[in-house]
């Protein structure tokens, strides 16, 4: 359970633990609980009436633009993590900071024209 | 005796996710009342009704489960457990101690920030596989929310992890001072209301807003599956707490005995941000989905930058 993959193996074990625990949890609950279906209980819930049309239905994801915007952030984002434990070591300094503020400056213009395009007010 | 030292991590991993969240959720019903003038649950337990929750758990595990016939059977019955165990993964990497983690991965941070977004997909499973309206929209609602945060989260965790140059949460707790507080604490109001926004609570709960939409995407289920979701909420306000503590709060850090007693100072700081957690969803009104995401884009993520930005600075100015 040492180096690199026994760190590994134990987050995987303990996956194993917690499907265990759901796994027992619900097979109690199988021996447990009642079973007894109507074609009532079996309706969709729609507030006491009986459900109308389907809830596949065609419909307007307002949200598509924040989820590009998210996608173009989010990538951008996961390269800070291995640059942040370096930037500060000696040899990167001053260079590493000025990549830093260009790399912001690159975001900051980013969501400036998202805003100016009015794609941060809802539709 | 390695079998023996992994038996007890493993177990002392579930043990703290079983209990902890249980703790967070009496405290809840039991500060809300207070707040709102009420008593709360009295009689369970004689006590105060200290054994509320557990009969609400065995109450739990007899009930009936109904799965709509018009529902995905198997995406519908799995969902709850990929909504929970992801919360569980992150324990495995929180220091409560110096050098006492059940495991200290190397990129620490990464992997509890991955791990947990991992459980909006459980959400988005209930959803989409109820067959149900309102289901639907609760789950497209939280999949919105956590675009919309993720973000500023992952800024103002990078910027903790820039502060102490590691990606180890044990490594950040170590690297800690006091005057962190002001110097990360724009991160730690960053981090701290992303993380509410992630956990759905309020004043960020329009996914299981009650009032519109019944229950969002948890409206079908019923019995054990349903107090799985609920244990999922509780254990997320647990870990999204613990990781605030360790970030930007010092973790085990304390006053004395930092070695013997880091557990109880972090397990201190977890539950006074539980508290916070709670005390706002008894203060404040629910968000529109416009000022949700509002708020993040135009609020926390330029606020997150700027922090990275002082990060930044202050590091290379000092080192």
């Amino acid at each position: 359970m040492h180096g690199y993959f026994g760190g590994y193996a134990l987050v995987g074990l303990l996956g194993l633990v917690g499907v265990g625990f759901v796994a027992v949890g619900l097979g109690a609950n199988r021996l447990l609980r009642p079973w007894r279906v109507t074609p009532e209980k079996l309706l969709t819930y729609e507030s006491g009436v009986d459900p109308v049309g389907e809830d596949w239905s065609q419909s307007h994801v307002r949200y598509y633009v924040y989820a590009f915007l998210y996608v173009v952030f989010a990538v951008d984002a996961v390269f800070l993590f291995p640059w942040a434990t370096v930037f500060a070591l000696a040899g990167f300094g001053a260079i590493s900071l000025g990549e830093m503020f260009v790399f912001l400056g690159f975001l900051a213009v980013g969501l400036v024209y998202a805003w100016k395009k009015g794609v941060l007010t809802w539709v | 005796m390695i079998a023996l030292e992994v038996v007890a991590k493993l177990l002392g991993c579930l043990l703290v996710f079983l209990t902890v969240p249980l703790l967070v959720g009496q405290m809840e019903h039991k500060a809300m009342a207070h707040m709102q003038s009420r008593l709360g649950p009295m009689y369970a337990g004689g006590f105060h009704g200290w054994a509320q929750l557990v009969a609400d758990g065995v109450k739990f595990a007899q009930k009936e489960s109904v799965v709509p016939a018009r529902a995905d059977r198997r995406v519908f019955e799995l969902a709850p457990a990929v909504a929970l165990l992801p919360y569980l993964f992150v324990l495995i990497t929180i220091p409560v101690g110096p050098g006492q983690t059940a495991r200290d991965l190397s990129v620490g941070v990464f992997f509890a920030l991955a791990v947990v977004s991992v459980g909006v997909i459980g959400v988005l499973m209930a959803g989409w596989s109820s067959a149900n309206k309102y289901s639907l929209l609760g789950g497209m609602r939280a999949g919105a929310q956590l675009m919309a945060y993720e973000l500023p989260l992952v800024l103002a965790a990078a910027s903790a992890a820039m502060a102490a140059g590691t990606l180890s949460l044990d490594g950040i707790v170590h690297a800690w001072r006091w005057w962190w507080l002001p110097y990360q604490g724009i991160a730690a109001v960053v981090f701290f209301v992303a993380a509410l926004a992630e956990l759905r609570r309020p004043p960020f709960d329009m996914p299981v807003a009650d009032s519109e939409i019944v229950f969002g995407p948890f409206t079908e289920y019923t019995g054990l599956r349903f107090a799985l979701f609920l244990l999922a909420e509780y254990g997320g306000i647990v870990v999204f707490s613990a990781l605030t503590a360790v970030l930007f709060l010092g973790g085990w850090k304390g006053p004395f005995f930092e070695a013997q007693l880091g557990w109880l100072w972090l397990l201190l700081k977890t539950m006074a941000l539980s508290f916070v957690v709670i005390w706002l969803r008894v203060t404040y009104p629910r968000l529109r989905a416009d000022q949700l995401q509002k708020l993040a884009w135009v609020g926390l993520v330029p606020l997150a930058l700027a922090q990275i930005a002082l990060t930044g600075v202050v590091r290379v100015t000092t080192s």
